[in-house]
């Protein structure tokens, strides 16, 4: 026995670490084989270049500053839990005052139509997102069509998003959502602890030929749908004709949030 | 060598009885986040990052330290650090270990950390940050143990060593940057928004690792009588450290110059909030306000001579400069920058206590990890053959 | 050997652990499970041994197009069109999970953990919930 002890070690490591090894990569890198199956769009899928929203704001504060109906049918679209401690909620489309919604434009000597009044704020599936840029999975990733998406299923929680994201639009599971959702809505699924989640534009009813709930759930047509691209549209017709702001231009990330004032 | 972890004094045993403890503690700690998620820390919607990163941040400084003794030996054979690298690289694991460490708890789904290599991302800062750091604890691991082995056998190092230690040089400036670059390219985030973050953070970095080395070698000598360097290793190393320190505070009052002088809000926000309170909100003031004091009083004693000559004193002195980069990286600027939120509001952050046993339980084993490597290496420089 | 008195009684004690599965349950027949299938449904996505082998494979496939590529419809190997759902419907057939997937699941020990998201469309009342109170509402 001409071995040494720390040459069988380094013979028994090399080896298990090759017989483990392989084994695992194989298993873990080789793509898995689906039969011969197609991957379709739905036939009704609404098609666009970049999608955007803009907010009547004079319409939606018209219609009660108390009015949440956008918020709720979100909430209930998309099981969102509601936490009674403000450190943990989520939140994909809320309102907050206006020099809250745009501090960086501290103003106070704005008109009293918006001075203390609310502003509809969701994420602003901007146009060059730096929440994309530092995902280290692609967890979050932008569409063709100008939406950024969450996969949840991809999402290690990093939570690199939420400190890039300037307009505070991202939410993370601190805890189990499940027991604080009021509603389920059986054909969308929960989420769980660990993941950040925020609005993804009715990504799933977009594929399917309907419009993001809270267009369609707004009462008074407050929020208008649109493609930026297509000059024929709603949303352009509009942004000609009224003036509109968005949120902290000067970082770049052109939001496709425009606020009609 | 190995064996050597496993033979000690009543002492010895001890102190690594003490850290198991400790260890058991934030693992029990860790499975009740595991369970309950990480809304068991202080961290929240507006705070997102606590603690653990900001622990993070401060030992990826610590890691990259070790070039301070490396670079005087290594591209200017400096003899006098001849033993002392040894021990900085074995600080650099420790540190690497922790820094991965900090990271796996963090992350809400930690059981998909595979999922950075499965989907590499050259565009996301923390894909470079996994692999500068794995890589950096291989360079140490494969530079120190060889080192150590050499020593141990009383023959110079393997002449392949050579590639892989000019290797870690820029490497450790690597991992430090891209940690840096981690906070100062966000747009939202203005006071990390400066490109002074990398100086900052390497100029922080090398007077705090040091000192740190610097302290737990006293400690060292104290417990097992061995010296790694005579007295003009340690004096030249608190002057690398003075240098560093100083440079730091200098890009400190940078910082501030830039966001008080042109007195835009955004940029004077998180400093106001850090050092003098924003509207009421100042937790983080006292830690602040101390950690500057602890510098200056620092740079004061090393700049002195025959202070820093004084053992005391020079220990006094390392502990402060370890304690303003502690309290400055470890504590202050992650949580500050989230201070005032998108909105202009502000929320504070506090670490809950399951949290705090997490992050102790974490320096515990990286103390464990410190004191086995430290131990293998003095037994290998002490009792090993010498030419 | 050195410290053969340390070293054989430490292989024997792990032995003992390491194959106490197999002594522990030498003797007992465990039936194979049987997975209750759909009623009215004769046909799945696929033929039943490519499901029984690859479903997860399928469900991987649909959830990367479905979430990151926009797709919404399978065209299986027969030629049918299929929603690609988990929840909306691989449940619409498959609607009692306790009495299908779990047998299954629960005799070789696999816990996917789809369902920590994924719920059954018709168990919603089974779900946890939160109490809207006065003040909350």
């Amino acid at each position: 026995m001409g071995v040494s002890r720390r040459e069988f070690l380094k013979l028994a490591g090399l080896t298990a670490a090759l017989g483990l090894g392989t084994g695992t990569a194989f298993e873990l890198l080789a793509p898995g084989q689906v039969e011969a199956g197609e991957y379709l769009r739905s036939e009704n899928a609404l098609r666009g270049k970049r999608w955007a929203m803009a907010f009547d704001v004079k319409k939606c504060l018209a219609n009660g500053e108390d009015c949440r109906i956008c918020i709720d049918a979100c909430i209930n679209e998309h099981n969102i839990p509601q936490y009674d401690n403000p450190l943990h909620e989520i939140k994909w489309i809320w309102k907050d005052l206006y020099r809250y919604a745009f501090e960086d434009t501290e103003n106070p000597y704005v008109s009293d139509d918006y001075k203390d009044k609310p502003f509809i704020l969701l994420c602003n599936h901007c146009d060059e997102p730096p929440c994309v840029r530092v995902c280290p999975t692609q967890a979050t990733f932008r569409r063709p069509d100008g939406i950024v998406m969450q996969d949840m299923h991809r999402c290690i929680g990093c939570r690199f998003c939420m400190a890039a994201c300037p307009y505070g639009s991202r939410n993370f599971n601190w805890l189990d959502p499940r027991p604080h959702i009021v509603h389920y809505n059986p054909k969308y699924p929960t989420r769980r602890r660990g993941v950040v989640e925020k609005c993804i534009f009715c990504n799933e009813r977009i594929d399917l030929g309907k419009k993001p709930v809270c267009v369609d759930a707004c009462p008074v047509g407050a929020i208008i749908f649109g493609d930026l691209h297509d000059p024929n549209s709603e949303l352009r017709q509009v942004l000609r004709k009224r003036f509109s702001i968005r949120r902290k231009l000067e970082l770049g990330t052109k939001p496709s949030m425009f606020y009609l004032i | 060598m190995l064996e050597k972890i496993l033979q000690g004094d009543r002492r010895y045993w001890m102190w690594v009885a003490f850290l198991l403890a400790v260890i058991g503690v934030g693992f029990a700690c860790y499975v009740y986040q595991c369970f309950t998620g990480l809304g068991i820390t202080g961290m929240n919607r507006d705070v997102s990052w606590g603690l653990y990163i900001a622990q993070f941040t401060l030992l990826v400084g610590i890691a990259a330290s070790g070039l301070m003794v490396v670079i005087p030996k290594l591209l200017h054979h400096y003899k006098k650090f001849i033993d002392l690298v040894m021990f900085g690289e074995f600080m650099a694991i420790s540190a690497v270990i922790m820094c991965l460490l900090f990271v796996i708890v963090d992350v809400g789904q930690p059981m998909r950390l595979f999922n950075m290599i499965l989907h590499p991302t050259p565009h996301s800062m923390l894909f470079y940050d996994m692999i500068v750091l794995n890589g950096y604890l291989l360079i140490n691991i494969i530079v120190g143990y060889n080192t150590m082995l050499a020593d141990w056998k009383g023959v110079p190092p393997p002449r392949w060593i050579i590639p892989v230690a000019y290797l870690g040089v820029p490497w450790a400036v690597a991992i430090h940057t891209v940690t840096a670059f981690l906070y100062c390219g966000l747009p939202g985030r203005h006071l990390w928004l400066s490109a002074l973050m990398a100086p900052r953070f390497l100029a922080g970095a090398f007077c705090s690792g040091p000192a740190l080395l610097l302290l737990i070698l006293f400690i060292v000598e104290r417990v097992t009588g061995y010296r790694p360097a005579d007295e003009d290793a340690y004096q030249t190393l608190a002057k690398i450290i003075l240098y560093a320190a100083v440079i730091n505070m200098f890009f400190t009052f940078c910082e501030f110059f830039t966001a008080f002088y042109s007195n835009i809000p955004a940029e004077k926000h998180g400093l106001l909030y850090m050092f003098f309170g924003l509207e009421g909100y100042h937790r983080l003031v006292p830690f602040m306000r101390t950690s500057i004091l602890a510098g200056f009083l620092g740079i004061f004693i090393l700049l002195v001579p025959p202070f820093r000559r004084n053992r005391v004193l020079l220990g006094i002195a390392c502990f402060a400069i370890f304690l303003w980069m502690w309290l400055e990286k470890g504590f202050g600027l992650v949580i500050g920058g989230f201070v005032p939120d998108p909105f202009g509001k502000i929320t504070q952050y506090s670490p809950t206590l399951p949290e705090c046993g997490i992050a102790i339980g974490i320096w515990a084993i990286g103390a464990l990890i410190l004191t086995f490597l430290f131990k293998m290496a003095i037994y290998a420089k002490r009792d090993g053959q010498r030419m | 050997m050195y410290d053969a008195d340390k070293i054989i009684p430490g292989l024997i004690v792990f032995l003992i652990i390491v194959l106490f599965p197999y002594y522990y349950t030498m003797g007992r027949v465990v039936p194979a499970p049987k997975p209750i299938k759909p009623i009215k449904y004769k046909k799945c996505v696929e033929p039943l041994s490519y499901m029984r082998a690859a479903h997860m494979d399928i469900l991987d496939a649909w959830r990367d197009e479905v979430v990151r590529h926009e797709k919404r419809v399978y065209v299986s190997s027969t030629g049918k069109e299929w929603d690609m759902s988990l929840q909306n419907e691989c449940l619409r057939c498959h609607d009692n999970k306790a009495k299908f997937c779990d047998r299954c699941h629960n005799y070789l020990g696999v816990k996917p953990y789809c369902w920590d998201c994924h719920f059954e469309p018709n168990k919603i009342k089974e779900l946890p919930h939160k109490m809207m109170t006065k003040e909350t509402m």
